[in-house]
């Protein structure tokens, strides 16, 4: 779905796993966040290349779920929390904007930046259709007719792989859906409103194996056509769907590359002793 | 004792302690059961009770004047004529008065305290409004004839009537004397604001981080956060505390005995004075001297107890069906 941009034709026509564009969708400069007094995260610069999967590895506790959390100011919803440095969006027409300027409203910023969580949170008063379009409501590029927002929730249901299991019931409760069709839920629900990046924190930390061989699936056939950041405490995932992955650890970057070359030749000796489960 | 020792013990069943020890512990888990079954069945036997005492004491009203108990409105204990309807009309329209003023006001504040309030803010203010409960309802009319009365008659009344020009219409036609079931349906309200407020907030603080958050991350503000995602998932726990302070205010009866005027009369004015059942059965039960008026009063009970029962049903029936739709847990 490569719609206003030939930059990465190329790339999605391959499969997208390795391609590396030079555009950062997203880029974080600085970036130290805080709970009170105490700093989460520090000092953290860190390019999200365009199109692509980039997973943020470390152990519990390394503050690469509050990085996340910034990337599109939902930490600050947190009382006592706040964030210095700046996250520099670039937008599909090459504008780059600070989602940290003074000017910058955080609910504009979380309408281009989608997130989904490590529980699925399925709204459940909600329909499975209404669920898809809560996030339409919201936005102005929002549905205008029902039609329409119709078309929006096949469309999101089917990027996310979702469509065929739910089609003959979008009327009915979206909680009767299991822990995994939940949690593709909400990722249709991230993407029905065509944000520029969607953040994933550990979004199949709560689902069985079969659950998240299909958010896997699910990440590899958006990669191309999404930028993506992916949360995981599962090496193996990074791995598997990411095609550059970031270390964090004890609050900071340690080290970012193409995942290949991070997991077969890491520089850092702490990223190797991470990846070869000497830690965490 | 080794596994095959005690293997042999159950295949012969004749070593005594293991058996007996068995047949022990089943006679106390009975008894268990009997004891709380039986404290259990205390609180229906006793409304059992009750109903049957109401009906029984009632029964000479009701067979005297039938239905026309509850429709007829003349209310003569000279003549020996009883009809209840003032005060049921009295009791349905000051409770209704006092959801639609305290819905808002107390669903407001529990979302003013779950959501808006800054920390050190909400602790003062819900331990304020809770406070509100604790105060005796005498004290409530005391407060309503000192206070209230005059502020509703010289102010607030005229200003409905005639600044607003809701004088035409026939919910605020008339004289305005002060004692009226805009009176008691305001009061009212006060007294049952504390109970809609704080299972409301109850409620909206059980509303989990992850459905504001999730809200939030669609880039929702925070009221949209709060009509989206808060208040559909608190729903029927939010219903459940509005039918609380309904059924309180159905019952409530030292400070509405105080401020409503208590006259037998069925007015569309709510600036009239009227009277419901409650304080029909407080002012008159000490004077009652003949049987007929002794068995109205107990009738009049039985219909409150009654009204009640069906107005918790309905409420059940609310809760239920919002359940049934959703907000099933996740």
């Amino acid at each position: 779905m490569a719609t206003n941009s030939s930059l990465t034709s190329g790339a999605l026509a391959s499969g997208g796993q390795h391609h590396v564009t030079d555009i950062q969708r997203l880029a974080s400069e600085g970036l130290t966040a805080y709970f009170g007094s105490a700093a989460a995260i520090r000092g953290i610069t860190l390019g999200v290349p365009d199109r692509s999967v980039t997973a943020i590895i470390g152990p519990s506790g390394c503050g690469k779920s509050t990085f996340l959390r910034c990337l599109n100011r939902m930490h600050e919803t947190i009382q006592g929390a706040r964030v210095d440095g700046r996250v520099v969006l670039t937008a599909r027409d090459g504008k780059a904007l600070d989602i940290y300027a003074k000017s910058a409203n955080p609910i504009a910023v979380r309408k281009h930046i989608g997130m989904v969580f490590q529980r699925p949170t399925p709204f459940p008063t909600m329909s499975i259709r209404d669920n898809v379009a809560a996030g339409l409501k919201v936005t102005a590029n929002g549905a205008s007719t029902p039609r329409r927002t119709d078309e929006i929730v096949e469309r999101a249901l089917r990027r996310a792989a979702l469509w065929e299991e739910v089609k003959d019931r979008l009327r009915t409760s979206a909680v009767a859906l299991s822990g995994g069709q939940q949690q593709r839920l909400c990722i249709a629900r991230a993407l029905a409103t065509e944000p520029e990046v969607i953040l994933l924190d550990e979004p199949t930390a709560s689902l069985d194996p079969i659950s998240t061989q299909r958010i896997e699936e699910l990440l590899h056939e958006l990669e191309g056509e999404m930028t993506i950041v992916v949360v995981t405490h599962n090496m193996q995932q990074a791995a598997r769907v990411s095609s550059r992955t970031a270390f964090f650890l004890n609050g900071e970057l340690i080290e970012t590359a193409p995942t290949r070359q991070l997991f077969t030749s890491p520089s850092d000796s702490r990223t190797e002793a991470y990846i070869t489960g000497r830690f965490g | 004792m080794s596994e095959g020792d005690g293997a042999a013990v159950i295949a012969n069943g004749d070593d005594a302690p293991r058996p007996l020890r068995i047949v022990g512990s089943a006679i106390a888990d009975r008894v268990y059961t009997w004891v709380l079954t039986a404290f259990a069945l205390c609180i229906p036997a006793l409304l059992l009770l009750l109903v049957i005492a109401l009906g029984l004491a009632g029964w000479p009203a009701f067979r005297r004047f039938g239905f026309a108990f509850l429709t007829s409105s003349t209310w003569n204990p000279v003549a020996g004529i009883y009809g209840a309807a003032p005060a049921i009309y009295g009791t349905v329209v000051t409770s209704i008065i006092a959801l639609i003023v305290a819905t808002p006001l107390g669903v407001g504040v529990a979302l003013f305290l779950s959501d808006l309030a800054p920390r050190r803010v909400r602790q003062p203010v819900a331990f304020l409004v809770d406070l509100l409960a604790a105060i005796p309802s005498v004290v409530y009319g005391l407060w309503g004839i000192f206070v209230l009365l005059p502020f509703l008659r010289e102010t607030l009344m005229p200003f409905l009537r005639d600044t607003l020009g809701l004088g035409g219409t026939v919910f605020f036609s008339g004289p305005a004397y002060g004692p009226s079931m805009l009176a008691a349906g305001l009061i009212l309200a006060v007294m049952v604001l504390p109970y809609i407020s704080a299972i409301s907030r109850e409620v909206l603080l059980a509303v989990p981080r992850s459905q504001r958050e999730a809200a939030l991350a669609l880039g929702a503000t925070r009221w949209e956060m709060i009509r989206g995602a808060v208040i559909p998932y608190a729903k029927s726990g939010i219903i459940g505390g509005i039918i609380l302070g309904l059924g309180r205010a159905l019952g409530e009866t030292m400070a509405v005995t105080m401020l409503i005027g208590n006259r037998h009369e069925i007015s569309a004015s709510l600036l009239a004075p009227g009277y419901t059942m409650a304080s029909l059965i407080a002012n008159e039960f000490a004077e009652a001297s003949s049987d007929l008026h002794l068995s109205a009063l107990m009738a009049v009970g039985l219909t409150l107890f009654v009204i009640t029962m069906i107005v918790n049903g309905i409420a059940r029936w609310l809760v239920w069906q919002v359940g049934r739709t959703g907000s099933g847990r996740p």
